[in-house]
Formats: structure tokens, sequence, C-alpha cells
């Protein structure tokens, strides 16, 4: 089994923790992990990119190669396709559907949203809107962990248990919220 | 011993510490930094070893040395180009035959990802005649930072370890070790040694040099450097993470190449030889330059073809990705999900933060230049370096540490006027000061702006080596005249003052120096978060914020 996964957003949306919560349940699960980052000037508001690779063997490489991701998950779905060269041919999309359009040559949103949705596998998920309902906006990541809880190799009651250590300093409420996210993801994926 | 899950940097770090490392030091730079972050945490909980940020690279790298002159290991730490700043002390350092370990952690960024170059660290270890190990995952990374002190108290050199970005900051589990104490305190056994006048730097280097048959031997014998077996007449030599790459493809080929590791440098002769009796043909993979390529093609012929980044096989630059060392090997790459429209999406290049206060400081910068015909802005590194990009577009230059002081001094003696430099505190802290000493000096018609925001922002709010106030006093204490040095808040509603003062300054024939305060957001964020762990109420923010 090997199961590699693209997570694309823009900086300072949380690509690293959702990269982080799935890698962490991951080992948990037993399964070999390596996980690569973008830190430094891209952080700034750039394209940011993780590489998560599970697998049951050893890995070689922290970069995924073209055509073999089986995920790519979206923060934000202009950054899909940025990546969609790595996607392999029965991979699946997840994203949420809100832009940030933090540059000016920002294509139509619904032109990008109908591209993604020509996809064979795409998901595409109101995560804003079900992260505010969690109760926090900032839970948005972990409704996008959430829907991809559907096609990831780990069982969901094994996230659940990461995301609730990784937001237990921040006190109950916060732990809550995100483990109301996740659940909401997971649902909204399985529509 | 216990696992850990650690990046590259990481695992660095931990090797250190479990080396018996007693201090470390480091400038901040990507893909370096969580080194230093990693031993500053670990130091903030176990109260050792002694880690600290310094003004830059070099200072830091004196200071490492002061540890191994009494004795103990210590760690230096830093990009590629921050080399560069220590190339002085690094070089020398090589002569001094050092009975406290010291290892150099150099992390390079092929492909630029973070940088201005990308320069291949291993050039420099063979510059200095020294050990370089270069890890192809975490786990050597660990293990080869614990190797690199006995090599470097075995023969009494500095060692290197070489990183690059996917190394640096991709995570792993890494497998641990025993720690090991650190060393007693011990001046050296002869101080000439350390004391490089030419009548004993000829000894020293010559005893260097006489070493470099022990080194070899020494890296020649290591595991890390491992011939596999092969079927056919075709090899592949890797270095580093290329054999990852290589690992991940080379189950597609129809059959087996030889296979040829390095990992520690100075690259194994006799092992290359009996590697290339086998071949006709080489491909060399390196994440970096061609640098055991270079060292395979001699000058005359060879009996055998090398193929690698001087031939095309790879490209001249950028890094390698499991893609590029496919079609090396002649592998067709998979083609991915494509689809045409909206092909390529545009690009979205990193920004300042919205609200950042570079912004504010640039729109009244701005607004000074636009009432001469043409004003010459040069500029350093940091995040105040995106300003070069819309919507700002307001500086020209970005070439190394503080040269935006420099450069803009050059200007104003050949003739330009108005001439402005601006830099970031920190930048200006590490690199900027002796610049300005110069502009002192000559009274150059010139104006400096100085972008406090208090931390160096784009490695991850680190706190620089002087507060904010100190930077006034700094700069009064150099000599420049209090008539044209203001500091003043980079505030928007502040802007049409600020402006008019950098038009004020601009027109004055001499040296100005204006200082623009206002904190990064990052650290506005990290304080806020700070006070709402504590339960303290939120304290006043000052004049400045
Ligand atoms: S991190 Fe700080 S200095 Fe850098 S862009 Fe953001 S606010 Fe500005």
């Amino acid at each position: 089994m090997k199961f590699d996964i693209i997570v694309a957003g823009v900086g300072g949306q949380g690509v690293l923790s959702v990269s982080a919560v799935i890698a962490s349940a991951a080992m948990e699960e037993g399964l070999q992990v390596k996980q690569s980052e973008v830190h430094g000037m891209a952080q700034r508001g750039g394209a940011v990119l993780a590489n998560l690779r599970l697998s049951d063997r050893p890995i070689a490489s922290d970069l995924i190669a073209h055509g073999r991701a089986s995920l790519v998950l979206g923060m934000e779905p202009l950054e899909v396709l940025r990546y969609l060269e790595y996607l392999a041919p029965d991979g699946t999309v997840i994203t949420s559907i809100h832009a940030v359009k933090n540059i000016a040559e920002y294509p139509p949103l619904d032109d990008v949203l109908a591209a993604i949705r020509r996809l064979p596998h795409a998901v595409l998920i109101d995560g804003d809107t079900l992260a505010r309902e969690a109760g926090s906006l900032r839970a948005v990541n972990m409704v996008m962990v959430g829907a991809a809880s559907r096609v990831l190799p780990i069982r969901p009651e094994t996230l659940e248990h990461f995301i609730a250590t990784r937001f237990r300093s921040k006190g109950d409420q916060v732990v809550q919220q995100n483990l109301q996210a996740f659940r909401a993801g997971r649902e909204a994926a399985a529509a | 011993m216990a696992d850990a899950v650690l990046l590259g940097d990481e695992a660095v770090a931990l090797g250190a510490i479990h080396a018996g490392l007693t201090a470390s030091y480091a400038y901040p730079g990507t893909p370096s930094t969580e080194i230093t972050e990693f031993l500053l945490g670990y130091a903030a909980r176990h109260g050792r070893p002694h880690a600290a940020w310094a003004s830059n690279e070099k200072t830091a790298f004196e200071e490492a040395l002061g540890v191994c002159f009494v004795g103990r290991r210590a760690l230096v730490s830093m990009k590629h180009v921050g080399l560069n700043v220590a190339a002085d002390p690094f070089m020398n350092a090589a002569l001094v035959a050092p009975h406290g370990g010291l290892v150099v952690a150099v992390a390079d960024d092929p492909g630029m990802h973070s940088s201005q170059n990308e320069q291949d660290s291993r050039y420099y270890a063979d510059f200095a005649r020294i050990v370089c190990f270069e890890p192809a995952d975490q786990q050597e990374a660990y293990d080869m930072t614990r190797e690199a002190y006995e090599v470097s108290e075995r023969f009494r050199i500095p060692v290197m370890v070489r990183l690059v970005t996917r190394l640096a900051h991709a995570r792993s589990i890494v497998r641990l070790g025993e720690p090991r104490p650190e060393n007693p305190l011990a001046k050296p056994p002869q101080t000439t040694s350390w004391i490089l006048l030419p009548v004993n730097a000829r000894r020293q280097w010559k005893a260097l040099l006489a070493r470099q048959g022990e080194l070899r031997d020494y890296a020649g014998g290591s595991p890390y450097n491992r011939l596999t077996e092969g079927s056919g007449r075709f090899g592949v030599i890797t270095t580093g993470i290329a054999r990852n790459y290589y690992l991940e493809n080379v189950d597609d080929l129809d059959s087996k190449p030889w296979h040829l590791h390095v990992g520690v440098y100075p690259a194994p002769t006799p092992l290359i030889r009996r590697f290339t009796e086998q071949v006709d043909r080489v491909l060399v993979l390196e994440d970096g330059y061609p640098f055991v390529e270079r060292q395979l093609r001699t000058l005359l012929p060879t009996r055998y073809t090398v193929m690698g980044r001087e031939t095309g096989e790879v490209s001249i630059d950028g890094e390698l990705t499991p893609d590029t060392v496919r079609q090396a090997l002649g592998l067709p790459v998979a083609a991915g999900v494509s689809i045409d429209a909206m092909m390529p999406p545009p690009a979205r290049p990193p920004q300042l933060c919205q609200g950042c206060p570079h912004g504010d400081s640039y729109r009244a910068l701005k607004e000074a230049v636009a009432s001469v015909d043409e004003a010459v802005v040069t500029s350093d590194i940091g995040c105040y370096t995106l300003g070069a990009l819309p919507p700002y577009s307001a500086i020209e230059s970005c070439v190394c540490m503080g040269a935006s002081v420099g450069m803009a001094k050059g200007a104003a003696d050949a003739g330009f006027h108005p001439a402005f430099a601006v830099i970031g505190d920190s930048t200006f802290l590490h690199s900027g000061v002796t610049g300005l000493m110069d502009a002192v000096a000559a009274n150059t018609d010139m104006t400096l702006v100085i972008l406090d925001n208090g931390t160096v922002g784009m490695t991850g709010a680190q706190p620089t080596v002087l507060p904010s106030s100190r930077i006034q006093t700094l700069v009064m204490g150099l000599g420049v005249d209090p008539d044209h040095c203001h500091v003043l808040s980079a505030h928007p509603r502040h802007a049409a003052e600020n402006a008019d003062v950098l038009k004020r300054e601009m027109a004055h024939h001499g040296l100005s120096v204006v200082v623009l305060v206002r904190e990064c957001l990052e650290v506005v964020r990290e304080h806020k978060a700070a006070t709402r762990a504590s339960g303290a109420q939120p304290v006043a923010q000052g004049a400045t914020s």
C-alpha cells in the first residue's frame, strides 16, 4: 500500500498543520511516513505545498513524482490546479471552494470550480461555512482533514485523537470546535 | 532507544545534543533556521546546551571556535550564503587543529526556494580541505552529525554536515542513540596551533595537508560510501538525497545499474576506481553543483562516458526531483491529470502580510521619491525585499546581507543623487553597521532608511540581537548628525509626515538616517497569544504599535 498526498494552499492557511495531523495519525497506525514542507519565503502569502507520503513499506523520496498522488487536498481551489500534474489518473481531488484572491489575475472563481468539477474524482467542500457552523472559521483546516478522511488509509478515530492532542493546549472549546469541524467535513464528503 | 519524528534540521540538532554538544550559534536563514529553533526549545526545557542567535554567521562561527578552544563541542549552523559571511573564520579554523569537536551544519538551497543563489557548500569543504558529510535522510542527518564530532576530534578539523532544502524541511522517524556527556573544560595542548602567525600557519597548513591521506582513508572506508553491484555496463553515482530519487525509480529499469553512493567526502577514490572499472557509462546525480561529476571528468578523456549536469542529462541548475532523475535514467515521466482550461494558473508569489508596516514605509518612500525625476533605491534581504514586487515596486536591488548600505554609498560616490538604502533592523545589525561606518566617515550624500520591525520576520519572527530601542543609540554612536537622524512611527496615520521627512532628508546633501519603527504583525500576534496564555491583561502598546 502506498498513498501519496499533495496538500496545496496559500501561505498562512495552515497547510502544514493539515499535513502534520494526517502524518501523526498515519504513524500511529504503523505506516511509514515522509512529510516534506515549505518554509521561508513562500509562507508569506505565496503558493504553499506539502508532500505527504504514506506507505506500509520504506519510502525513499521525500517528494512525490508526477502522476502518482492518490489525493490532492486543496485548501484553496486555484492552488489545486497548480498541482494536477502530480495527480494519479485514478486519484481524488478534495478542495475547499473558497478563494484566496491575493493576486490581481485571479481567474473567475466559477470557472476554476467548474474545471475542478469536471475531473473524474472531485469533491468540493464548502469549508468556510462548515467551519463557521462548527464554531470557528479557523477550524476550516480540520473540515478539510475530515473530508480527506473518506479516502485516507487511516481510521477516523485515529485522526480525531490527533486533532484533540493538537489543540489540547488551546482549551476544551477549541478542541470541540475542531472535532466538530472534522466530522462536518467527513459528513460533507460522503454526500 | 526511543524514536522521534524529526525534520532533517532537527535531526542535526538532536544529533549534536546527543554527541555532547556544549554550545550552538547561528543566524536565522532558510532552510537552516529550524536547527537552532530546536536547540532553543530543547535548552529551554533541559537547561542545556547553550543555544543562541548571533549577529551574523561570522560572529556565530567565532563564538563556536571559542567553545572548541576550551575543549568542548560546538555547533554552528547557517544557510549556504551564510557560509560566505563566515568564510574567513571557516577557512582558518581548518588550520588551528581544534581539540573540541566543531561541526558546521550548512543548509544549501538548490532551486533557490528562499535564497539569492544555489551555491554548493561541498566546494567550501573541499576548499578548506576538511571532511564533509552529506546525509540522504533524517536518520543519516542524526547519525552523521554524531559521527562528525568523532571525526572532528580524531583528525582535529572542523567537519561540515551539508543539508539541502528537501532534507532540512522533511520529517521522518529517527531512531536515537545513547546520549554522550559533554567534554570537560580543557584549554588547547599548545595554543601555538591557534596563533596563525605565518610561522605557525605554515606549519599548521603542512600538518593539515599531511592529514589528507588519513581523511581520504577514513572516507574511503566509511559505510556511508557504498558500492552496490549491478548487471551490465551502466553505472549511477548518487550523492546525498539524490539516492532517494534514484531508489524511487530504479525498479522500473530493465537491468539494475552498478550504484555508488557517496555520503562522506573527500570522495572515495579507490571505491570510485573499482566502480568505473565495471562500467562504460556513468550517470552522476547530485542535488547541487556537478561536484563529483567534475572530479570524475578529468581534463583528458576517460575510458568511460560521464553523464550528468554538464552534459545535459540533468539540468545544469535547479534541484533534483524524482521526475528529473527519472528522465535522466531514460524512463518516461508519468503525465498526471491535465485539463485545458486555465492552465497554467497564474503564479502566486509571496507578498507582504496585509497591514505589514513595511507597506506603509514603502508608500511614504515612494511619495518622497516621486518628487524627483530619478532616484537610486538599493535594498537588502528580508520580508521587505518583497517591496520589489507590485504593488510597491519600491526598491531596486537585493544582493547580499548589508549590501544596500555600501551600494547606496557607491552610487552617491559615483555622483548619483538622491541615493537611498533600505534595510531591515536585523539585516542592519547583521552587516549594515560597517557600511554605515564608511558612510559616516565620508559624510556620504545618501539617506539610509532602516525598517525597524523588531524581529527577523522572513524566517519566522526570531528575536533580533539588539532590541529596537538600541538602533538609534547605535546609529548616533557611530557619529551620524543628530539633526539628520530621525526615528518615526511607520503607522499609516503618519504617512504624510514620514514622506515629508524623507523628502527633506533626500534634499539634504550629506548622510541622513531615518528609522521607521513598527512591530511586525507576527510579533504582535505572538505577544497577544502569549498574553492570552499567561492570562494576563494585555499591556498597553507603545507609541510604535
Ligand atoms: S512577517 Fe512581519 S515583516 Fe514579514 S511581511 Fe508579515 S508583517 Fe511584514
